[in-house]
């Protein structure tokens, strides 16, 4: 045991010594944190509308009063022709043109029916597809004040309603950073380590220091386990900051208990280090690791159900999230941290992360060579 | 007098897919020896050496090192060796007695000797008061030297030094060779590569190697005669004329 | 000259060797488009629900087979109490739980009046809002089945017509995301990553003794990355046709130059980086933080810019992707020409000459 314990002795003096290492550690997270969470927000708030009234009557003004006044959408252009609310479109300054045609009024009072021409720009199809549902939705509504206005409507309703209420648990404020918050923590956790812990051992390689291992007694997986250790107390060290974070700046506090998310992030990042070990043993330059772990995390990350869910996906797809650490690490997240799972609730995800650890460290040291060919 | 072997080797032989590096090497290394491993770069000198070492698996033949099989007993070869390559083997960002802790610790030494031998050394190499100043910092001589004393600190049966004297003065080098006389004399065999000929003659004996075999393997002396030339320059010369490979 | 091209034929020898890491930086956006094509997708389908039915009469039942049969939603349980229905979100077998009262058939044909109840785990709020709206649509539509539709008086027909995008599909938002994302990448990334190698091996003292101007050296380090990535774009775009049904609407000249124009800021970035690293593993981690994730969050291909808080409209205003987002949208999809997108052309020639120049003069302190 000596001998790993000078190994980390060794190890820790080393990124103790790299300035640069430890403040793009906890500056480069910290950073993201308190600008990520900000950004990562898919709700749509505000849509860009612009207006084409060929009619120019009252009934056609409180229709575009009533759109405004729903707070969905901001009037952005009015434009005398299609043509011209097209540009707007065309050069986004616009997301969505209403054109009331010649007659709107008339043609709804006298002729009982009048036409609406709403044109969306759908390239991002969620922003169309809510806009879209957003002005139906009011232009309903309009639709029945014209009517409650004409028809006599009696009190006692005759029709058969069905009143749908809804719940909100777990987020009642229905804010995004609660959601996206652990799930980017997991992530920058997971880019950190494992880039570290890939470009470490080929750094040896690269420097030439890796012989002098190759050639003392040192055994195998001494040398891995003395590499391991060092990355995953900063790593813990990372994670700890984060958390910190997330509680001071968002005021984000896990529902459930730190020590659940603290046992799991243990196992998880053996998995993860010991992945970035793996990759070690096998490239032959810095670059090569690099780009071989940030191309797989990045896959990884992005098949993790952090930024679109893992329901959507097809079942192929489905499969691979399940041999995917992150996934794991992210419904864990989630679970304690906003639903209050404890550690019963995630036993599953912590037998499945442990599998990872064992294989991931077990491959690394099998494949480290001391001697090669 | 039947002198103790540590190192033999018989038809050693090394293969990348159809290059064949080293080539049916035989030869024996006695307890105490300066050996020396010459030749133009490309010969297999560093080739064969990692061999030995436990750097590289052989293709064919056979070798002990301190009486133990290269190819079963590779991990306790390890404790009995040391090794200096030309890639500097010492951490930059360490000083010099992490570096030394760390090695020495490695290799089994108690914290009381580890201490012990830190003073020793500091002193033999004139660097007496500058135990923290980092290896980055060091001339390139000094970490050379201080790559050597560390290399043997735990006074292995046999040292392995691989072009250790790459790119430093004249001064510096002869300053080196002492060190490695005062280890040949505490008993320490030194088998040594290089490529700079005059070295050669500092050695007990030599093999030369020409695309990966041994052309020739005498003292200095002998071959000098032999070979009817004044310097090993000489010998080398003629021998390397037969090269079919040419260096890297 | 001739000796400029000397240096350009060693780079390319440096990254052809390297196989692995070329084969990667080839696939890489291959397998981007793949995935955000068929496997990632911010719609949500499959949900899975649980019901919990107090009436369990025809009424009900209609209404739950008629969700559970949606495919945006998977029906995993049915649950008997409410502590169940807490229990299933807490062990996040569930995204939302449907509750009918006791009576719901009774009261719906006799008071004319019956509550459901629809419960959301809120904590991706999005999702919530889709599910619970997919939900009450088909409650609606249940409820309109009980008033057989007469045309009702005073109808307002609308007619909804879906511009560039007419299916809807989420790759034409992000196919031009992926193209400044990769081309970001390669870029950026991996020509500071060869800069700093050289400096750390110490090469680089070496060359800069060499007759060639210093800074063409750099420049000579870049040269091969500009011919991977514009490879990679034509990946891109192939994929984007041909496996995706991506039309490429507008000049498809404009658009390479456009993106030529891109990749030479995404290098210039890479070089204003290279100079402030000093490993290999600083630039590694200093061009991750400082140029994928930003780009990835500010394009604006994942995210609309516009929902982000003022503060970060500004940020997103300094990341050049944002504006390629926006010059490939609109040349690729919208097929608008150069009028279209000459602002942010000199937005991104003058973040350009601003990179360069900084890195020219960084360059020479340190020689000097």
């Amino acid at each position: 045991m000596r001998t790993l314990k000078l190994l980390l002795q060794k190890e820790l003096i080393q990124i103790v010594r790299d300035p640069s290492i430890l403040r793009l550690l906890f500056i480069m997270p910290m950073v993201q944190l308190l600008i990520m969470p900000l950004a990562a927000d898919y709700e749509i708030k505000k849509i860009n509308l612009g207006v084409v009234d060929h009619d120019h009557t009252q009934y056609s003004q409180r229709l575009v009063d009533k759109i405004i006044s729903s707070g969905y959408f901001r009037l952005k252009d009015y434009s005398p022709t299609f043509p011209k609310a097209l540009q707007a479109i065309a050069s986004d300054k616009t997301d969505l043109v209403l054109e009331i045609p010649t007659h709107f009024e008339r043609d709804l009072i006298q002729e009982n029916k009048a036409p609406l021409l709403v044109s969306i720009d759908a390239i991002n199809g969620i922003k169309a597809g809510l806009g879209g549902a957003y002005i139906q939705q009011i232009i309903q509504e309009y639709n029945q004040d014209v009517r409650d206005q004409w028809l006599q409507t009696p009190r006692f309703n005759p029709q058969p309603t069905i009143e749908v209420t809804f719940s909100d648990w777990y987020n009642p404020n229905m804010n995004y950073k609660v959601f996206m918050v652990p799930g980017i923590l997991v992530m920058l956790l997971t880019i950190i380590g494992s880039s570290f812990a890939a470009n470490n051992i080929v750094r040896e390689k690269e420097m030439g220091t890796i012989e002098q291992i190759n050639v003392s007694p040192i055994k195998k997986w001494q040398f891995i386990l003395g590499k391991l250790i060092p990355f995953w107390i900063l790593a813990m060290g990372v994670l700890t900051f984060g958390l910190i974070i997330a509680r001071l700046v968002y005021g984000i506090v896990p529902v459930g208990h730190y020590i659940d998310i603290y046992i799991f992030a243990a196992i998880y990042l053996l998995a993860i280090l010991g992945f970035g070990l793996l990759l070690s043993t096998y490239a032959q330059t810095q670059q090569q690791s690099f780009i071989v772990s940030f191309f797989i995390t990045m896959i990884l990350n992005l098949l993790s159900g952090l930024f679109t869910p893992i329901e959507s996906m097809p079942q192929w797809a489905q499969i691979i999230t399940k041999f995917n650490p992150i996934t794991y690490f992210i419904e864990v997240m989630r679970m304690v941290m906003l639903k209050g799972s404890g550690l019963a609730d995630i036993k599953s995800q912590i037998f499945a992360i442990l599998g990872f650890a064992v294989f991931f460290n077990t491959w690394a040291i099998l494949n480290y060579r001391k001697r090669s060919g | 007098m039947e002198k103790e072997k540590v190192i033999t080797a018989k038809e050693l032989t090394k293969r990348f897919g159809d290059f064949t590096a080293v080539d049916k090497i035989t030869f024996d290394v006695e307890k105490g020896e300066i050996f020396g491993f010459l030749g133009a770069n490309g010969a297999g000198k560093t080739t064969a050496m990692r061999m030995l070492c436990g750097l590289s698996l052989p293709t064919s033949g056979t070798a002990t090192v301190a009486g133990l099989d290269v190819y079963k007993q590779n991990e306790l070869i390890k404790k009995r060796i040391g090794y200096m390559s030309q890639k500097f083997s010492l951490y930059e960002d360490l000083t010099i007695r992490e570096n030394i802790r760390f090695y020495a610790g490695i290799y089994g030494l108690r914290d009381d000797k580890i201490k012990e031998k830190t003073n020793i050394l500091l002193k033999q190499l004139n660097l007496e008061g500058q135990e923290k100043t980092l290896v980055r910092d060091l001339p390139l001589g000094w970490k050379q030297k201080l790559s050597f004393s560390i290399a043997i600190v735990h006074d292995p049966a046999i040292v392995f030094l691989d072009e250790p004297t790459g790119g430093v003065d004249p001064i510096t080098r002869r300053e080196f060779w002492s060190l490695i006389y005062e280890a040949s004399a505490k008993g320490i065999t030194v088998f040594v590569t290089t490529h700079y000929m005059d070295e050669a003659e500092y050695c007990n004996r030599v093999t030369i190697m020409v695309d990966g075999r041994i052309d020739a393997l005498d003292s200095p002396a002998n071959l000098m005669k032999e070979y009817d030339t004044t310097s090993m320059d000489g010998v080398f010369l003629q021998l390397a004329r037969k090269a079919v490979r040419k260096g890297d | 000259m001739k000796q400029f091209l000397i240096f350009i034929k060693k780079e390319w020898l440096h990254i052809w060797r390297d196989r692995r890491t070329l084969v990667i930086l080839i696939w890489m956006p291959v397998v981007q488009i793949l995935l955000y094509g068929f496997a990632l997708t911010t719609e949500v389908k499959n949900s899975n629900i649980a019901i919990f039915d107090q009436s369990r009469d025809e009424a009900t039942t209609t209404i739950s087979d008629e969700i559970a049969a949606s495919r945006y939603f998977s029906l995993v349980q049915n649950v008997y109490s409410y502590n169940e229905i807490g229990e299933t979100f807490r062990k996040g077998k569930i995204r939302m739980a449907v509750v009918f009262p006791r009576n719901f058939r009774y009261d719906l044909l006799h008071a004319n009046h019956a509550q459901i109840q629809l419960i959301a785990d809120a904590s991706d709020p999005n999702t919530a809002n889709t599910l619970t709206n997919y939900a009450t649509s088909i409650i609606n539509d249940y409820q309109q089945t009980l008033n057989p539709g007469e045309d009702q008086p005073y109808t307002i027909n609308t007619q909804t017509r879906m511009l560039y995008n007419p299916e809807l599909k989420g790759a034409y938002s992000f196919v031009p995301g992926v193209m400044a994302l990769v081309l970001m990448l390669v870029c950026a990334m991996m020509t500071s990553i060869a800069i700093v190698k050289e400096k750390e091996e110490g090469t680089m003292e070496i060359l800069l003794v060499s007759p060639v101007k210093p800074f063409l050296i750099i420049i000579a380090k870049t040269i091969p990355y500009l011919f991977v990535s514009m490879l990679n774009v034509a990946c891109i775009l192939l994929l984007s046709v041909f496996v995706l049904d991506v039309p490429l609407v507008g000049s498809l000249w404009l658009l390479i130059a456009e993106s030529t124009l891109f990749t030479i800021t995404s290098l210039s970035l890479g070089i204003l980086i290279s100079n402030g690293a000093k490993t290999q593993r600083a630039a590694q981690l200093a061009s991750m933080m400082s140029l994928f994730l930003p780009t990835l969050l500010f394009s604006g291909f994942l995210f609309p810019v516009e929902n982000m808080p003022v503060s970060l409209q500004v940020i997103s205003n300094i990341v050049p992707a944002k504006w390629f987002y926006i010059i490939v949208k609109n040349i690729m999809i919208k097929g608008l020409g150069f009028s279209y997108v000459w602002k942010e052309t000199l937005v991104l020639v003058g973040m350009t000459v601003l990179l360069l120049g900084i890195s020219v003069k960084n360059f020479k302190i340190r020689l000097a």
